[in-house]
């Protein structure tokens, strides 16, 4: 490799470094800040998972990496950089930015079940006005909502609160089974089965407050 | 080798004492405001020059000298009514429909300009009529700023230009550009807005170190707000926040004197009023209210028209009158903790914020629904000051804690048929970047509008209108073959900028949302001059000190390298660099920013070889397999 080739653009040949912006050395392409001269680097294309040191899996410790989260935004946030330089600052909002999506997609079964999904190249059901194709959850849906609407005191919504909790807290069991196994298909089933139980556990809430009002 | 100076990440040191200037919080509310300075995490409230009150109210008077701020200009409503702007706040980057729903619950008139072509993208901002003046909320806003920035250097005997604004939690991103405008025509710079609940909750929270989810209950004179904290290792998010924008303590007054009026009317007085005596009588509801806070009836005269009569008003006729505006606020509460999925109960305290939460009815409310009596220590008309000033002091000076905000509506785009895409939920973590992709619906489609909108209803009309803008020169496809991609960031500040791009061509607009004021923009920087005498100097002054400290930056890059890699250094880059850094910090001695510039430039040049030969180096070191940081 020539010594005359290495240009300023921020990326080298080897994937493992690129050159900081501030003391255009070499820095790990992963680095959050730079090791000789400290300053902070452009967050770059890491997966969410590799972003909080974790490997890919659906089962994901959230109060392990809430704590990786709030220990990061102590250090990237803008309220840190403040009197620093513009470009600084900007990277330290790129930074904070791709945290908090990374952190909100992770604390999300559904968030984190599309991401995992879409990671494996599959797009997942429903949403953007995809149809979702699986009759009995369907049915299934269309009972809860019936019997939600005919529920008339706030015992009876409690039950179906519990009830949808159990059972998707089971499906997140399976989801996790399915993705181990690479078995995506099953796995796209699954998500759109938990995004219902998350949607009808949501609308009970709701109906449960209202109830409480009347 | 040299000793390394060891920071922490993100640490690097502060520019040099000189430059580090002081800094303030202000709570700039709809009808009292209050400036605060903390100096080692402890804040305190900067009283006027008699050492007297905090408080100044957010009213401006507009006589045929300067405009005058605070309580002297609460004294002209008496005579002069006309010409006193009060409550300016709810007016904030509104337009049209805004006015509409607020008729008849301002003491001024209002009017919506024409739309011109030249106009922004936003929707147009209300002006006010006063006396003989046109003015817009922006600027009498930054009357109110003017006065607090005084208040504060006086106080402190130095310049303050730098400070942190709160806003509600609820402002929208007009509300939120609007104000940092008004302060910029104040000569503020801002160095974060804050919201009111996050402030008042820093005021609190942290001296107790407690962890666990507080409640912020925080009703000001316009502006209601509740939002959910939590509390951990040091940081404060924000896990939920609601409001209503337009609900107060000034609504308590209007219910008073509303009754007052009834009152009289049963008496047989038929009163008409003018602008004048409904300032008077919102001025005597509001004594009767203050009242009511520590005495079960207050008596109170009503003179108007030349009638005048006297009244008794209980504590419980009061709470009669209010009870449906604050049953409105628990209402709200109860979605806010539904939200976030959580049950009164798991709030481990309760903090009041605003004066109107002196109405014992009000705590009663709160403590009822919380079943926990709300923390009150410090003055709920002071605590959002002092939660500002201790933000400030963290931004200047480095802190231990922060703070983590979210944002406080649903951000979206009109699709087919006025429905609102949402593209960023209510209460995500902000700063954030989201990006959707969209495509043309018509063959050979050239043009996108994009229409940005606010709020959590499906409708786009029934939603706040933030932008429109076209994104132009689509190529020519078949229908649904354009790949749009519509990117949102939020920044920490709140505020939004959105950009599209086509994706196989590459062809992009941006804009920043921005509210207009029915002037255009040319006007609005002459505005911005005339206000600020040395505006252009201000700027430059700025724009010098931003270069010194990026070349400061640049050299301590340098050094840190040279002192990590001695070894690649050849005496001859190591004279030719030095002597740049001499030449650069001689620059940066004088006041000429393109010398600075130029001899950052020239290091840079000078440092050259010496960063190839480092890059060369880690290559051939990561390349002969050995590990990276074993090396270092």
């Amino acid at each position: 490799m020539s010594n005359t080739g290495t240009e300023d653009t921020g990326t080298m040949k080897h994937p493992a470094h690129k050159v900081c912006w501030s003391c255009k050395g070499p820095v790990e392409a992963s680095a959050l800040f730079c090791d000789t001269c400290n300053a902070i680097q452009a967050p770059g294309q890491l997966d969410h998972f590799k972003r909080f040191g974790l490997e890919r899996s659906f089962v994901v410790d959230i109060d392990a990496v809430e704590a990786t989260y709030l220990k990061q935004q102590q250090k990237l946030h803008p309220d840190r950089f403040a009197s620093k330089s513009p470009r600084e600052q900007a990277l330290s909002s790129q930074q904070a930015a791709s945290l908090n999506e990374a952190f909100e997609t992770l604390k999300n079964p559904v968030a984190r079940a599309h991401y995992m999904l879409r990671l494996a190249g599959v797009e997942p059901e429903g949403g953007g006005g995809h149809t979702v194709n699986d009759p009995e959850l369907l049915m299934e849906a269309m009972e809860m909502r019936e019997a939600l609407d005919d529920a008339d005191n706030r015992m009876t919504v409690d039950a179906m609160i519990k009830d949808t909790r159990k059972q998707a807290r089971a499906c997140e069991n399976n989801l996790a089974d399915a993705f181990a196994k690479d078995a995506f298909d099953t796995a796209k089933k699954l998500t759109t089965r938990l995004r219902y139980l998350m949607k009808m556990t949501e609308e009970a809430r709701a109906k449960k407050s209202r109830l409480a009002a009347a | 080798m040299a000793l390394l100076q060891i920071h922490e990440p993100g640490e690097t040191p502060l520019p040099h004492e000189d430059e580090r200037q002081i800094a303030v919080g202000i709570d700039l509310g709809t009808t009292n405001s209050v400036v605060a300075i903390s100096r080692d995490e402890k804040p305190e409230v900067l009283r006027d020059k008699s050492g007297g009150n905090a408080i100044v109210p957010s009213v401006v008077y507009y006589g045929e000298d300067t405009p005058v701020v605070g309580e002297a200009a609460r004294d002209h409503i008496n005579t002069d009514a006309s010409r006193v702007v009060s409550s300016v706040k709810r007016l904030m980057g509104r337009g049209i429909e805004d006015v509409k729903s607020l008729a008849g619950t301002l003491p001024y008139d209002v009017e919506v300009p024409e739309k011109s072509d030249d106009d922004g993208a936003g929707p147009m901002m209300v002006r006010l009529n006063v006396g003989n003046r046109v003015l817009t909320p922006v600027e009498v806003s930054a009357d109110i700023l003017r006065a607090l920035r005084t208040r504060a250097e006086e106080s402190l005997d130095q310049p303050v230009e730098k400070a942190v604004i709160t806003v509600p939690a609820y402002f929208d991103d007009g509300a939120r550009t609007a104000t940092k405008d008004a302060a910029t025509l104040a000569g503020i710079e801002v160095l974060r807005l804050v919201n009111e609940p996050t402030a008042a909750a820093l005021a609190y929270g942290l001296d107790n170190g407690a962890e666990g989810l507080y409640a912020v209950y925080d009703l000001g004179g316009g502006t209601f707000d509740i939002s959910l904290l939590k509390m951990q290792k040091g940081v404060f998010q924000v896990k939920a926040t609601g409001g209503d924008a337009a609900l107060g303590g000034d609504d308590f007054d209007h219910a008073i004197a509303e009754h007052l009026l009834a009152l009289r009317k049963d008496g047989g007085a038929t009163d008409a009023l003018d602008a004048s005596d409904a300032k008077r009588l919102l001025k005597t509801a509001r004594k009767v209210k203050e009242g009511l806070t520590d005495s079960d009836a207050v008596e109170v005269a009503v003179d108007l028209n030349g009638t005048k009569t006297t009244h008794s008003v209980t504590r419980s006729d009061f709470e009669a009158m209010i009870a449906k505006l604050v049953s409105r606020t628990t209402a709200i509460t109860e979605q806010v903790l539904d939200d976030a999925d959580v049950l009164p109960e798991d709030v481990k305290g309760v903090v009041l914020v605003g004066g109107s939460t002196r109405v014992p009815a009000v705590r009663k409310a709160v403590a009822d629904l919380f079943e926990q009596e709300p923390l009150s220590n410090i003055d709920p008309d002071e605590v959002v000051a002092l939660g500002a000033a201790l933000q400030a002091e963290a931004l200047t000076g480095g802190s231990d804690n922060l703070l983590l905000d979210v944002t406080p509506l649903s951000l979206g785009l009109e699709t087919m048929g006025g429905i609102v895409e949402k593209v960023i939920d209510r209460n995500t973590p902000i700063p954030v970047a989201k990006g959707q992709e969209f495509t043309t619906y018509q063959d050979g489609q050239s043009a996108m509008m994009i229409h940005v909108v606010q709020g959590e209803r499906e409708m786009v009309d029934q939603c706040r209108s933030l932008a429109r803008f076209a994104l132009t020169g689509i190529p020519s496809m078949a229908a649904g073959a354009a790949r749009i991609r519509v990117q949102f960031n939020v920044d920490a500040d709140g505020l939004l900028t959105v950009s599209a791009r086509e994706e196989t061509t590459g062809v992009e607009q941006e804009v920043a949302v921005k509210p207009t004021y029915g002037i255009n923009e040319v006007d609005m920087a002459n505005m911005l001059r005339d206000s600020m005498v040395h505006a252009r100097e201000d700027m430059l002054m700025r724009l010098l000190t931003e270069a010194r400290v990026e070349a400061k930056r640049n050299i301590l890059a340098v050094q840190a390298a040279m002192d990590a890699d001695h070894a690649l250094l050849t005496p001859e880059d190591d004279k030719s660099i030095n002597d740049a850094i001499a030449k650069l910090e001689a620059a940066m001695g004088g006041d000429d920013r393109d010398v600075i510039n130029d001899a950052a430039e020239a290091l840079e040049n000078a440092s050259r070889p010496f960063a190839e030969s480092r890059m060369d180096s880690r290559i051939r070191q990561a390349l002969t397999g050995q590990n990276v940081d074993a090396v270092n």
